[in-house]
C-alpha cells in the first residue's frame, strides 16, 4: 500500500492498540497532525509540553500500558526532557514522538532545531533517529517492543519533517507491517535460574526474621497477586515502597507499609533488624537503604530484578536473581510449597511480637490543630481518603504532601498510586492525574498537590476542563516549598531561605475558576468533609480544593540525609518511648 | 559473555585487569549511526576515562567491534559492563585478560632525524623490526606494530632523538588460542 511517512505513523501508532495520545502540534511536526484527523487514535491537547509527558505517564501507571506523547522539535523537544528523565528512573514504559527539522537540515543550526537524541540519550531507555519514510513501521514497532519489555522505560522517536511530509517525495513509501524484531542486543531475560531460586527458598525457610522488601517491579510485572500469595504461604511481612503502593493491600495484616527516609517506624525497623530481606524489584535506593553501610547491617540479601545492572549495585546480594518479578515469584511460591509450604517456615512468633510491638509503640501520628491554627495536612488526608472510593487513583507532586499521602492512605488496589519516585519532579500530580483518567475513566481520581508543586503545573487544568477529564485537586497549601522549609529547619538552624511562597497570592479559588475549574476554599476542621463530598459529587469539570494548612508540620518519621536507618527521629509525641 | 548476575563480592581481581589498573573490553555493537556516542557517553557519565579505543566493522558489516581501554578500580567495572551491556544496540561484551589474549598496537612517529643521528635510529628500528615509511632530510618517519609493552619501549628509545608527531592506534585484541589438542586426538 502507497502512502507518506506521516500516515505510516499513524498507522504503526494504531498497530500498537494505541487509542490515545498527548501532544501539541509544530512546525516541524505538522504533516503528522494532518493525518491524525483520519485516524482512531484520539489526541489531547496539551498547554506545554511537559504536560503531555507526565499525562503520558500517568496513562501508564494506571493502566500498565504504554503511554504516548507527540510534540514538535526544539523548544519541544526540550520541554519533554523532564518527563522522559522522571519515566527512566521510575520505569514508566513510555514512547515519545518528537519533530525534528528536514534530514537535509541536520547539523545546520536550523530554525528550532536541536540534538534531540543527543539531548536524551542518557534519559532513555533507547532513542531513534529515523532517517527514511520507509523504516517507520519497523521502528515504531521496536520502540513499542523495548518501551514495554524487560525494565519498562521510555523510548524516543526523532521523526525529520521530509520523511512525513507528503509534499516531499523523500515521505514516499510502500508500507509494510513489521514481521517481529531484529534486536540482536536485547534479549530481555524473564525467567529466573531454577538453581538460584531453590536457594532463595532455602534461605527464606531458614529465615527467623525476614521481610519481603517489594518495589514497582512487582507493579510493573503485573505481580502483586504472586507477592500476595508469596506472603500468605510464608507468613512474612511486606514493605511497599514509594514505587509499590499498592502492590500489596495495606489493609492486609501482614503489610507494613512505607519504609524508608519518612516511612513508618515499623517497616523502617524491621529492615534495620531483619535477618534476611526478600528484595523484589526493589533497587536499594538511598532513600529507602539511609546510610547503606549500616542498613539491614543483619541481613542475607536475596535480590529479584529484571535489570541485572540492579543485581549487586548497591548492596551485594547472597543470592541474585535476573528474571521477571512476578514470573520468579511465582516460581518460588511453587518451589516454597514442594518444600512444604507454611509447614517449612520456622516458628517467627518472637519476630511477630517485636513487629506488633513496634506498631503499638509507633503508629504514624501528628499534633491535632488547636483552637487558633490552620488545618492539619495530615487530617485533610485522612478525611480524604475516607470519604473516596477504596479504588480511587492517587497523583501526587513532590514535597511533605507526597510523602504524608503515601503514609496516610490506604493503598488496597494496585495502579491505584501515581507517583514521581526516582526524579522527584514537582508539578508532576496535575498532569499525570489527567493521564490516569483518560486511562481509567470509570474511577475517581485524586491529584493531591503543594502549593509550590500547583504553580508549576497548574495550566494543564485548562487541558482537564476542556478535553472532559474531571479530575479532582486537593491543594495542600502550606504556603511554603515545605519540605525544602523542613530541611532548613531540621538541618540549617531555622535559617529560612527562599521557601516562603505566600498565602493569599496566588488566589488558587480564583484561578481554578479561570482555569475552568470549580474551586473550592477549606480553612477550618469541619468545612474539610463537606468541601470533599462536594468535590466528589461534581463529574462535569475539574474540581480544586484548596486546603489552608498550617505552614510550620513537619514529616515524621524521618532519617536525616546520610544517616543509618536505626537513626530514625520518631514524631515529638513519641520521642521518649523504648525502642 | 554477558555479564551474569553473582551473588559473590567484586574481586579485586577481576579477569581484564592488569597491574597498571586498566581493563580491555572487547564489544561487539550494532554497526548504526551514533553507537559510539552511546557507548562513550556511558562511560563519561560513570566517570571513567577512556585510555584508547579502536573501532571497526567486523567481516559481515553488521556489527563493529570496539576494544576499549579504561582506567579503572575493580568494583565500578562491573556496573559499567552490566550498563552497557543494556544499551540496546551493544550485542555482546569480553572482559580480556591479557595473559589469555593477544594484543597489538600500531604506532607511526615522526623523527627529527638529521644525518649525523640518522644512523642510530635505523639500527634501532632494525632490532626492533619496524618499518621506515617515510625519510626527508632532517626528519625520518617509522613505524612499528607489537604489543603495548614492546611499543612502549621503541617509543622510550626514539623519544630522546625528539619526537614530532607520533600517533599510536590503540590496542586491539584477540582471545588466545587453544592449545590442548581434543581427547580423541591424544597420541
Ligand atoms: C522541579 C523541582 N524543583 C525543585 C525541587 C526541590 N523540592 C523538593 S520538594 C520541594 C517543595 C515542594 O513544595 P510544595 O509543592 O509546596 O510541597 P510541600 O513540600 O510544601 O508539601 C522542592 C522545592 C523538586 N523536587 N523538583
Ligand atoms: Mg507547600
Amino acid at each position: 500500500m502507497n502512502m507518506n511517512g506521516g500516515q505510516a505513523l499513524m498507522k504503526a501508532l494504531e498497530n500498537e492498540g494505541v487509542d490515545i495520545m498527548f501532544g501539541l502540534p509544530g512546525g516541524a511536526i505538522l504533516p503528522v497532525y494532518d493525518p491524525l484527523l483520519d485516524s482512531s487514535i484520539r489526541h489531547v491537547l496539551v498547554r506545554h509540553e511537559q504536560g503531555a509527558g507526565h499525562m503520558a505517564e500517568g496513562f501508564a501507571h494506571a493502566t500498565g500500558r504504554p503511554g504516548v506523547a507527540m510534540v514538535t522539535s526544539g523548544p519541544a523537544a526540550t520541554n519533554i526532557v523532564t518527563p522522559l528523565c522522571d519515566a527512566y528512573m521510575d520505569s514508566v514504559p513510555m514512547v515519545v514522538i518528537t519533530g525534528q527539522v528536514p534530514y537535509a537540515a541536520i547539523g545546520t543550526d536550523a530554525f528550532q532545531e536541536c540534538d534531540t537524541t543527543g539531548i536524551t540519550m542518557s534519559v532513555t531507555k533507547h532513542n531513534y533517529l529515523v532517517t527514511e519514510a520507509a523504516d517507520i513501521p519497523q521502528v515504531i514497532h521496536d520502540a513499542f517492543h523495548i518501551a514495554t519489555t524487560g525494565r519498562p522505560g521510555p523510548v524516543l522517536v526523532d521523526i525529520p519533517k521530509d520523511i512525513v511530509d507528503p509534499n516531499n517525495p523523500r515521505s514516499a513509501m510502500e508500507w509494510h507491517t513489521p514481521d517481529g524484531h531484529d534486536l540482536p542486543g536485547y534479549r530481555p531475560n524473564t525467567a529466573g535460574d531454577a538453581e538460584l531460586i531453590r536457594q532463595a527458598a532455602k534461605l527464606i525457610c531458614e529465615a527467623e526474621r525476614p521481610v519481603l522488601y517489594t518495589g514497582g517491579g512487582i507493579l510493573k510485572s503485573r505481580g502483586a497477586k504472586a507477592l500476595l500469595e508469596l506472603a500468605e504461604l510464608t507468613g512474612i511481612h511486606v514493605v511497599t515502597t514509594l514505587m509499590n503502593r499498592g502492590g500489596f493491600p495495606d489493609d492486609h495484616p501482614l503489610c507494613l507499609g512505607m519504609p524508608g527516609m519518612h516511612g513508618n517506624y515499623t517497616a523502617v525497623t524491621a529492615m534495620q533488624e531483619a535477618d534476611l530481606l526478600v528484595a523484589l524489584g526493589a533497587r536499594f535506593d538511598d532513600r529507602v537503604t539511609g546510610k547503606v553501610a549500616e542498613f539491614a547491617p543483619l541481613a542475607k540479601i536475596i535480590h529479584v530484578d529484571i535489570d541485572g545492572a540492579e543485581l549487586g549495585k548497591v548492596r551485594q546480594p547472597d543470592v541474585a536473581i535476573q528474571g521477571d518479578c512476578r514470573v520468579v515469584t511465582e516460581e518460588l511460591v511453587k518451589v516454597l510449597r514442594e518444600m512444604g509450604g507454611g509447614e517449612a517456615q520456622p516458628d517467627r512468633n518472637q519476630w511477630r511480637s517485636r513487629i506488633s510491638g513496634w506498631q503499638e509503640r509507633f503508629p504514624l501520628t501528628y499534633a491535632h490543630s488547636q483552637e487558633d491554627e490552620l488545618l492539619k495536612p495530615q487530617f485533610v488526608l485522612e478525611h480524604l481518603r475516607d470519604a473516596t472510593p477504596d479504588d480511587t487513583i492517587v497523583a501526587s507532586g513532590v514535597g511533605q504532601h507526597q510523602m504524608w499521602t503515601s503514609q496516610y492512605w490506604k493503598f488496597n488496589h494496585p495502579y491505584t498510586w501515581v507517583n514521581s519516585g526516582g526524579l522527584g519532579t514537582m508539578g508532576f500530580a496535575i498532569p499525570a492525574a489527567i493521564g490516569a483518567k483518560a486511562g481509567r475513566p470509570d474511577r475517581m481520581v485524586w491529584a493531591v498537590d503543594g502549593d509550590g508543586c500547583f504553580q508549576m503545573t497548574a495550566q494543564e487544568l485548562v487541558t482537564a476542563a476542556t478535553e472532559g477529564f474531571p479530575i479532582k485537586v486537593a491543594l495542600i497549601n502550606n504556603s511554603y516549598l515545605g519540605m525544602v522549609r523542613q530541611w532548613q529547619e531540621m538541618f540549617y538552624g531555622e535559617r529560612y531561605s527562599e521557601v516562603y511562597l505566600t498565602r493569599d497570592v496566588p488566589d488558587y479559588k480564583l484561578w481554578a475558576e479561570a482555569l475552568g475549574c470549580t474551586g473550592l476554599r477549606v480553612e477550618s476542621p469541619e468545612e474539610v468533609g463537606p468541601a470533599i463530598a462536594q468535590a466528589n459529587e461534581i463529574d462535569d469539570r475539574p474540581v480544586v480544593v484548596e486546603f489552608r494548612c498550617e505552614a510550620g508540620e513537619n514529616v515524621f518519621p524521618m532519617v536525616p540525609a546520610g544517616m543509618s536507618n536505626s537513626d530514625v527521629v520518631v514524631d515529638p509525641s513519641q520521642r521518649d518511648r523504648p525502642r | 559473555m554477558s555479564p551474569a548476575p553473582t551473588g559473590s563480592a567484586p574481586t579485586d581481581q577481576a579477569p581484564g585487569r592488569n597491574s597498571g589498573g586498566t581493563t580491555t573490553l572487547v564489544v561487539h555493537v550494532e554497526n548504526k549511526a551514533g553507537v559510539l556516542a552511546r557507548v562513550a557517553g556511558l562511560f563519561a557519565r560513570r566517570g571513567f576515562n577512556i585510555e584508547s579505543l579502536a573501532v571497526a566493522p567486523t567481516a559481515s558489516g553488521r556489527f563493529s567491534r570496539l576494544t576499549i581501554v579504561v582506567g579503572v578500580d575493580a568494583a565500578p567495572m562491573e556496573q559499567v559492563v552490566k550498563q552497557l551491556d543494556k544499551l540496546v544496540n551493544v550485542v555482546d561484551i569480553q572482559e580480556l585478560n591479557p595473559s589469555a589474549s593477544v594484543e597489538r598496537e600500531l604506532m607511526m612517529v615522526t623523527l627529527r632525524a638529521d644525518p649525523s643521528v640518522r644512523g642510530q635510529i635505523l639500527d634501532l628500528v632494525r632490532v626492533f623490526q619496524a618499518t621506515v615509511l617515510n625519510v626527508g632530510y632532517e626528519e625520518i618517519m617509522v613505524s612499528l606494530t607489537g604489543s603495548p609493552s614492546r611499543v612502549d619501549d621503541f617509543e622510550a628509545l626514539l623519544r630522546p632523538y625528539g619526537i614530532v608527531d607520533v600517533q599510536r592506534t590503540g590496542k586491539v585484541a584477540l582471545a588466545k588460542l587453544v592449545k590442548t589438542a581434543p581427547e580423541s586426538l591424544a597420541p
